[in-house]
């Protein structure tokens, strides 16, 4: 399984909870935080993520990017 | 070129063409169908295109799209289908598209009757569309000025950025005269590429046409800018004067009206009376300055339209209190006679 | 250990821009995969798109394109204009339930059935949303809506209208098929559709056109993952997803 993580982009992000839903591995939350529009952006809280993209693909906003994370062999 | 005989509908179809229109889109419409059925034989052969628009609703905004992309585009249509167009006329001032449209009046209001008529003088240069915008508007008077109005117009839609309307009517349309139309090149037009659509690779910033802003002040500054444009565009004034140097009775008339005025001016002239002729070319700009002029010296103007009385308003205006301001129309497709219009002017003499 | 980027924000996507859709609203995603597509057909300076009236107006703001705003309805013949006198330029319409296939229904069975050589992404949320809610030709039977406050009923409004249905009985259209990005494996299928679309237009085969069956949560008063799920339990059955004419 490909290991991954994700960059919200906090600003764009407007707490609609979609990638929290599609994410397979569940380790996407609505944080804590407020943007400066008065949302609580998406936030990563914990390891696991596979580098899936579902996120991404469901995000209205643009406002996640996905990295593919590759141990040196 | 040589001069041929041509029905109206056609030379002014012709003179668009020979002024590097080759993209038409309308909607049969009498009387001014012969210019679809021209158009649809003679752009394909030009490399051109003719699209025969579902309603003139969808012809002027093929227009719009059209003209977005700085390309010389007409349309035709004649009264109720220019109402239809109102809508698109005002999109395209507002975006600041080049256009060029035709109304070859009818009788109205509503579907009103297939004969000549001038009742669209106030949607031309009035109504029409919403919000603060004015087309510019011509008004021949015989098909050799049909013609070169028509190849005017697609340059002045351009210098402008700005809708121009030919206001014809079924008389001009449908008699033939004798035409001469010559290829006509546009000189000192300005390049369209900063602002046509589909040029992005040769501009640095991308452009966008819109009418629509949501703020109130950039609302109001393009409403503004559209109001200087404007004011800059009253320079195009273009009027002609006939028996004026002397005139005591001053008579406004525009098209087709104008023509049988004449008539009646020389045979008055026979009997003695001062009388002459002062007729707008350009309806919008209105040439109110010098019929402000002219009426100083009148002891009474009359105005003659093939309507209830529509550019008398402009005429009053602009004559104030200087000279009594009377009125002779005609409508529902019937036009005034020469004798008609004499026998008014003795009226008031 | 590496790491590798591989998902951005497009490139057609304006920077900086906050949209201002509704938080989970179905025109964001369909916008960002539009842009996608502009990015990997590689056609950002030659695509001319036109913006509808309805949520979506004012999407020149967000889309890094040429564009021309057209009155309520009549992006379609402003893409006959275009076209016809810019051939070698890709042009799109993006239109809801309302320009479409109520105000503007005249202009895309026309332009469709002419075969214009452009491209339709149309937005199917059942509903007026930039308006505030009213019924659409798209309104479900039984759906409320401000101006069907009891549910649409079939005797006073008739029932609601299937686009891809209606244009697929013409002769002419290359390409029509019906979407949804309610899920990601919709969403990843509706990109196909819209790339295709515009693959079509690029290659000359005709005129194109894409449903994307979408969400309105604030007119639908649901929250966004909610909204998703009615539209695929109560929209698609309604409205089957699946190509309708395909010029192959």
């Amino acid at each position: 399984m490909a290991k991954g993580r994700i960059d919200v982009l906090e600003s764009f992000c407007k707490s609609c909870g979609l990638c929290v839903e599609a994410c397979p591995v569940k380790v996407l939350r609505i944080s804590d935080k407020i943007n400066s529009k008065g949302y609580r952006p998406v936030e990563q809280y914990k390891e696991g993520c596979i580098a899936c993209r579902m996120c991404a693909t469901m995000c209205p906003d643009a406002a996640i990017q996905v990295y593919k994370i590759e141990e040196n062999s | 070129m040589a001069r041929v005989l041509m029905k109206g509908t056609e030379a002014i179809a012709e003179a668009a063409v020979q002024a590097g229109c080759k993209y038409f889109f309308g909607y049969p419409i009498t009387p001014q169908n012969e210019i679809p059925e021209y158009m649809s034989a003679r752009l394909p052969a030009i490399g051109g295109a003719y699209v025969q628009a579902e309603s003139e609703v969808a012809a002027i905004n093929m227009v719009m799209g059209g003209g977005a992309t700085g390309t010389k585009i007409m349309t035709t249509s004649s009264s109720p289908g220019i109402s239809l167009m109102s809508e698109g006329l005002s999109y395209i001032a507002g975006c600041e598209i080049p256009a060029v449209v035709v109304n070859v009046m009818r009788g109205g209001p509503g579907l009103g009757g297939i004969l000549p008529a001038q009742g669209d003088y106030f949607q031309a240069t009035k109504g029409g569309g919403n919000g603060d915008y004015r087309l510019l508007v011509l008004a021949p008077s015989t098909l050799q000025e049909a013609v070169d109005l028509t190849q005017l117009a697609f340059d002045l839609a351009l210098t402008y950025r700005n809708p121009v309307m030919i206001l014809a009517d079924g008389f001009m349309g449908q008699m033939m005269e004798a035409v001469e139309i010559s290829e006509h090149k546009s000189e000192g037009i300005p390049d369209v590429t900063p602002w046509a659509l589909g040029n992005k690779d040769k501009r640095e910033k991308r452009s966008v046409l819109r009418s629509l802003y949501l703020d109130p002040e950039k609302l109001e500054k393009h409403n503004m800018d559209l109001k200087a444009k404007y004011d800059a565009m009253q320079k195009e004034v273009r009027f002609e004067e006939y028996c004026t140097e002397d005139a005591e009775y001053l008579i406004a008339a525009f098209g087709t009206t104008a023509r049988i005025a004449r008539s009646a001016i020389a045979n008055l002239r026979d009997e003695g009376v001062k009388v002459g002729m002062i007729r707008p070319v350009t309806l919008y700009p209105f040439p109110k300055e010098r019929i402000r002029q002219l009426s100083e010296k009148a002891r009474h103007v009359l105005v003659v339209e093939m309507n209830t009385g529509q550019m008398l308003e402009d005429v009053q205006a602009a004559v104030c209190d200087r000279a009594p301001v009377s009125f002779y129309g005609r409508c529902g497709g019937i036009s005034p006679s020469v004798k008609e219009i004499e026998e008014k002017l003795r009226e008031l003499l | 250990m590496k790491e590798t980027r591989i998902y951005e924000r497009p490139k057609a996507w304006m920077k900086d821009v906050h949209t201002h859709y509704c938080p989970g609203c179905g025109h964001g995603i369909t916008h960002r995969l539009l842009c996608e597509v502009i990015d990997e057909l590689e056609i950002q300076d030659k695509t001319i798109g036109i913006a509808p009236v309805g949520c979506a107006a004012m999407m020149y703001d967000y889309v890094d394109t040429d564009y021309c705003e057209a009155a309520h309805g009549r992006a379609p013949a402003l893409a006959t204009g275009l076209k016809r006198t810019r051939p070698d330029r890709v042009v799109f319409t993006y239109q809801g339930d309302g320009d479409l296939a109520s105000i503007g229904m005249a202009e895309i069975v026309h332009a469709a059935n002419r075969g214009e050589k452009f491209t339709t992404i149309f937005i199917n949320n059942a509903i007026y949303g930039m308006t505030g809610g009213q019924m659409a030709p798209t309104t479900l039977i039984g759906q409320k809506a401000t101006t069907c406050p009891n549910g649409r009923d079939p005797e006073l409004a008739g029932y609601p209208m299937r686009m891809c249905e209606l244009l697929s009985t013409l002769e002419t259209p290359a390409y029509i098929e019906r979407v949804t990005v309610a899920e990601p494996k919709y969403v990843i299928a509706a990109k196909k559709a819209i790339k295709k679309a515009f693959q079509y237009q690029i290659e000359g085969k005709g005129y194109s056109f894409v449903e994307v069956l979408s969400n309105c949560p604030t007119n639908w008063g649901m929250q966004p993952v909610q909204s998703f799920k009615w539209t695929l339990e109560t929209m698609v059955p309604y409205y089957p997803l699946g190509v309708y004419k395909d010029f192959e």
